[in-house]
């Protein structure tokens, strides 16, 4: 449904998003993930038609964000960072006024406004002014009309900021459901978030895409070269002849530490070999004093990526 | 078609939801009839409402119209709703054309409220329907004009202030200067002064005059800042 290929921005000199490709399939939900600033919502606005690309191709349920920009927006419900919304005006008469620029019957509007109000737990708010709503619930007004006129792709950039912990449950759950007939896109600056609640994850960072999968497979990539640390006492070679042929590990390194050999153990991620290692460093009769697991988290990752940008930012 | 009035619509419930529209429209009522007062309902002045419309009313306007129009775009601009607007099935010419005639019938109403001054001279005298008719008709080109100006001062920044300040100035330099140098300068120079100036052009009407030519004047005085502001609009999804 969303469909990118190299596509590049530049905010004058500055680029925002370097060559990208991704693709999304119907009825799924993809996480857009990244440190501020990294081009997720350069991103976002290009797809939605409110920026145009410097070069590369994007198109949105079949058509062509540049030359059928109407058709794509038509399709398209969109939620915008900071949910602008005319003050002023009360729910009904925005989400009316909404409705009608989509060229929606008179006859069909309050139907339609109403289910989309259900939706988003709003029905007595709906003739309150939005400006005097509270944050929580301008972004529910923002979502209704991200939803009311059932589009075929749905893009929501941050839903979820600003919102107390019970909204953005509530909100997550409504995502999910929403993901059953519309294709979601959503970005994220926090990883549990797109974690929670997406069918796959695609990390931007300095406009680029450093990675993409389901949080399983992400999670399983990183942890790939995960690592086992273990200071053994025993003779050198011996140690690491025995250690190394321990079925799933890959290799071994070893390094001298007060008397101690402190071991990197490079294991294979599937494998827990601590038993094992265990086993046979009793069966040798060596002391074990410490045996830990170093996991790569997708947050670590994250975090690597995140402070990454940040050096280069301050170079 | 449809979005142009569906946007027109919001603009003008938006004016009648903030104060600034009743302030200016009180404030244009009591100026209009403080001077219609003192200059055409006076017991032997003629009956027609010619003194104000020719000089007092353009004046009144000048200064007015740039504080309603000032916010057209600029507060989309600041609030960033223009995102909202801007990724709606709408295109950049209806958005601009949905602004414009919203606050173009925002105007007539507030210009509508001085027909109660033509009324009360109706009563004691014959005024010539025709003459005030062709005035207020210009006063709609005048006042078209003002707001198309604004409007585009208005879609160039997200300070309010900046645009109507832009926009008094570039007024002032079409509206008031042609007349303050037109009488210190002779031949072709004075000619052409006369004809880049406004008032030259709606004073016409005001004399109860319709000519195709001054017509044509506002008319594409209106569409060239209406065209320019959809440009500027346009360009600004490129930065």
């Amino acid at each position: 449904m969303i469909r990118v290929k190299n596509l590049t921005k530049y905010y004058g000199p500055t680029l925002a998003v370097d060559n990208i490709s991704f693709h999304v399939p119907k009825d799924e939900i993809v996480g857009f993930l990244g440190p501020n600033g990294a081009g997720k919502s350069t991103t976002i606005r290009i797809l939605t038609c409110y920026h145009p690309a410097t070069s590369g191709y994007a198109s949105v349920a079949g058509h062509d964000v540049f030359t059928q920009s109407m058709q794509v927006r038509e399709k398209l419900g969109y939620l915008p960072e900071s949910t602008p919304l005319y003050q002023e005006m009360r729910v009904r008469e925005y989400l009316d006024f909404r409705l009608k620029l989509r060229g929606v019957t008179r006859v069909d509007r309050p139907a339609m406004v109403k289910k989309a109000v259900d939706r988003v737990w709003l029905g007595d708010m709906m003739d309150r002014q939005i400006g005097h709503l509270s944050k929580g619930y301008r972004q529910r007004v923002g979502l209704a009309e991200a939803i009311m006129h059932e589009p075929a792709v749905i893009i929501l950039d941050e839903p979820t900021i600003g919102l107390d912990p019970t909204q953005i449950r509530e909100t997550r759950s409504l995502i999910r459901d929403l993901a059953k007939s519309h294709t979601v896109m959503l970005s994220s600056h926090i990883l549990s978030e797109v974690e929670a609640v997406c069918d796959r994850v695609i990390i931007i960072a300095k406009g680029k895409i450093v990675a993409s999968g389901t949080p399983d497979k992400l999670r399983e990539k990183l942890t790939a070269d995960s690592r086992l640390i273990a200071e053994i006492r025993g003779p050198n070679e011996d140690v690491v002849k025995t250690v190394g042929g321990i079925a799933g590990v890959h290799d071994v390194k070893i390094e001298q530490n007060d008397g101690w050999n402190r071991l990197k153990i490079d294991v294979d991620a599937k494998r827990d070999v601590r038993e094992d290692l265990f086993t046979v460093t009793t069966q040798k009769g060596w002391a074990l004093r410490e045996m830990r697991r170093e996991v790569a988290s997708l947050e670590d990752f994250f975090v690597q990526i995140t402070a990454q940008q940040q050096e280069s930012r301050q170079d | 078609m449809r979005n142009i009035v569906t946007l027109a619509q919001r603009e003008l419930a938006a004016y009648f939801f903030s104060p600034i529209a009743y302030v200016v429209i009180a404030l244009f009522l009591s100026l209009s009839g403080f001077f219609f007062i003192s200059m055409v309902f006076t017991p032997g002045n003629p009956a027609s409402m010619r003194p104000v419309f020719e000089f007092v009313i353009p004046m009144i306007l000048f200064f007015a119209l740039p504080i309603v129009a000032m916010r057209l775009m600029s507060e989309e601009l600041r609030s960033g709703t223009i995102e909202q607007l801007m990724t709606a099935p709408v295109t950049d010419a209806q958005v601009i054309l949905g602004k414009f005639f919203g606050v173009l019938v925002f105007y007539v109403a507030m210009l509508a409220t001085t027909v109660v001054h033509w009324i009360m001279v109706g009563l004691y005298g014959d005024t010539d329907f025709g003459a005030t008719v062709a005035a207020y008709i210009g006063l709609l080109g005048l006042g078209g004009l003002f707001l198309a100006v604004t409007l585009f001062f208005s879609t160039c920044t997200k300070n309010q202030v900046i645009a109507a300040l832009a926009s008094l100035v570039v007024l002032g330099l079409f509206t008031w200067l042609p007349m303050l140098v037109s009488q210190h300068v002779e031949g072709t120079l004075r000619a052409v002064i006369q004809h880049a100036g406004v008032m030259p052009h709606y004073q016409e009407f005001s004399r109860g005059l319709i000519d195709l030519n001054h017509v044509l004047y506002f008319l594409s005085g209106i569409a060239l800042f209406l065209f320019l502001s959809v440009k500027v609009l346009e360009s600004k999804r490129w930065r």
